[in-house]
């Protein structure tokens, strides 16, 4: 069976180019950048270039880059260090809808050091409350961060602005931009922001690969404390091959945004128009147009997200529900809940997150599979009579 | 992705017995909407007391619709008084198990069984005492309270795993921190 990816926001293919561009050095270049010799040093020059791609893909300098394993570690090493930064601030503004690679790191700084957090709510659209952010920073924050995109929905948060405001309080900004990066243009030197992470297999890098951006200046202090490597920012052996990866992929994100923001855009609007016309009762979680390019979370009312999930898988598509089930608590996820979603169509809501490799035939083919399934997870619902919510 | 056996996949991509049951005499409903779960159970029970068929409409996940299709099998052809004794596991094993974070979709089947017997027989189940602190589970404060004391419980998640109360919406969470602590204060 021909599978139909479109779950590109837990993870993306990676592209044959980056295979392409690392295997070398998994094989014969597998020298290690910091020896003295020769063979060492021609790795080294890799990963320059990769360093300066990654950085051309945000403009940022190169030396603003630190290579990490993955999303959860930049954004770990980030908050660790802003709050290093200053030890005698002992509070942390967020939203209440960012990933847990983050906010599991909040709760624990709650528990276990002392710190207070504020979580900046948002509306039913998903749109930030700016004004209770401002309300709350003060002299004892050591740290905003806000995520750019928001992986369930694709909502944007307007970061330029936010990070402005930050400034203005002299507070340590940091941006998750792991969505954003390869599917809008991202310019950290006019957004202003002090930090950011990006992830590798996001876009169509390998996974276990990632960045952190640290502005020129910052006083970081690394969470793996090692080796000399990334400039003592970031302890152990440089896993070569995959950072050049990153790089290769940053290139081609770099390459293909303006395809991201008509084909890939048109394909998400089309799927959207598609499956609002088609199936009665659904709608679209999230602000339309403060939105990533790819992605689509569109709830069903009266059914329920695992089912509909299994029910695609069995017709090769794959997608993701913002539904309990699926991982493991029994609550619908915290982001369509901080929306305030009506619980009616929120434990029915799927994602679908597209990129360049995906076509317009898969959009026909989703269409035809998802229709006839929500009818028969209707037929079969207590909650659902005569085509409508009972 | 769930492990789930080949019989949970095969009554959830084709469930037996959907929809309403003409003739029904004893209607039974258990989950709500809001917890992502819910189910309606039918069963038609001839002078005999027994279920001569059944039926049933299910909202939620693969698990809860593979459970009640497995109920409806189960119960087609037994006596009440028979049914009146299924338990939970009964559902589970004839499904060849359910993943353990999803063993609540057979005691929701379990429980709308109770309910349908009960519907047919004209009894009222009588209201549990207490005050139902966890909507999603119904499960009262007195209970929490006797499991607190009973197994020296001091986490909502070990109530949870007891009493599945605070496992759906997770609303009452706070309410049943708040009984933990007052049980240990209390000594
Ligand atoms: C917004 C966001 N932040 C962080 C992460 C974590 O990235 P990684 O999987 O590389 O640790 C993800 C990916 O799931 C994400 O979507």
């Amino acid at each position: 069976m021909k599978i139909v990816y479109t779950d590109n926001n837990a993870t993306t293919k990676t592209a044959d180019e980056v295979i392409q561009e690392m295997l070398p050095y998994f094989g014969e270049l597998y020298g290690n950048p910091s020896s003295m010799h020769t063979f060492g040093d021609k790795v080294a020059k890799k990963l320059i270039q990769a360093r300066q791609r990654v950085a051309d893909l945000i403009n940022a300098d190169p030396e603003e880059i630190i290579f990490t394993s993955c999303g959860t570690e930049s954004d770990n090493a980030a908050i660790y260090s802003a709050i290093n930064a200053f030890p005698d601030k002992k509070h942390i503004i967020t939203s209440n809808v960012e990933h847990p690679g983050i906010n599991k790191f909040y709760e624990y700084l709650q528990k276990n050091r002392g710190y207070e957090v504020t979580y900046v709510p948002v509306d039913e659209k998903g749109l930030l409350d700016l004004d209770i952010l401002d309300k709350n920073m003060s002299d004892n924050t050591a740290v905003v961060s806000l995520m750019w995109a928001n992986n369930e929905t694709g909502v944007l948060f307007p970061i330029e602005k936010i990070a402005k405001k930050v400034n203005e309080k002299g507070i340590v900004f940091h941006t998750d931009a792991v969505q954003a990066a390869g599917k809008i243009p991202i310019d950290v030197k006019k957004a202003g922001v002090d930090m950011l992470s990006l992830s590798g297999h996001k876009i169509h890098a390998p996974k276990g690969v990632a960045a952190l951006y640290v502005k020129k200046g910052f006083k970081f202090s690394p969470l793996l404390i090692g080796g000399h490597q990334e400039q003592g920012r970031r302890g152990g052996t440089e896993n070569t091959a995959s950072i050049i990866g990153l790089g290769k992929a940053c290139e081609l994100a770099r390459e293909n945004l303006s395809v991201m923001n008509t084909n890939v855009r048109e394909l998400r609007d089309y799927l959207q128009t598609r499956l609002l016309e088609k199936i009665e009762s659904s709608s679209v979680n999230g602000d339309l147009d403060q939105r990533l390019p790819n992605t689509l979370s569109i709830g069903f009312d009266a059914v329920e997200g695992e089912s509909i999930l299994l029910m695609l898988d069995r017709d090769g598509i794959c997608a993701s529900s913002g539904s309990a089930c699926t991982s493991g608590s029994l609550e619908p996820s915290h982001v369509l809940m901080a929306m305030k979603v009506p619980f009616k169509s929120a434990h029915g809501s799927i994602r679908f997150s597209l990129s360049h490799y995906n076509t317009k035939a898969e959009m026909d083919i989703i269409v035809a599979s998802l229709v006839p399934v929500i009818q028969q997870l209707r037929d079969m619902s207590p909650f659902w009579k005569n085509g409508k919510m009972v | 992705m769930w492990d789930y056996t080949d019989k949970v996949k095969d009554h959830f991509l084709k469930p037996r017995n959907v929809g309403e049951l003409e003739g029904a005499n004893g209607v039974g409903e258990a989950g709500s909407l809001n917890c992502g779960d819910a189910l309606k159970l039918f069963l038609k029970v001839n002078e005999n007391e027994r279920i001569v068929d059944a039926s049933f409409m299910t909202f939620g996940c693969a698990s809860a619709v593979a459970s009640s299709s497995a109920l409806t099998e189960i119960v087609k052809g037994m006596t009440l008084d028979a049914a009146a004794k299924l338990t939970n596991d009964d559902i589970s094993d004839y499904l060849d198990g359910l993943p353990k974070e999803k063993m609540h979709c057979s005691v929701m089947g379990q429980a709308a069984l109770k309910k349908a017997i009960a519907d047919y027989r004209g009894v009222q189940i009588m209201a549990k005492p207490g005050e139902i602190v966890c909507e999603c589970f119904e499960v009262t404060d007195l209970e929490i309270i006797d499991v607190v004391k009973a197994n020296g419980i001091k986490t909502t998640e070990i109530v949870t795993d007891y009493l599945k109360a605070g496992g759906g919406c997770g609303q009452c969470l706070e309410r049943i921190e708040e009984i933990i602590e007052s049980v240990h204060s209390k000594g």
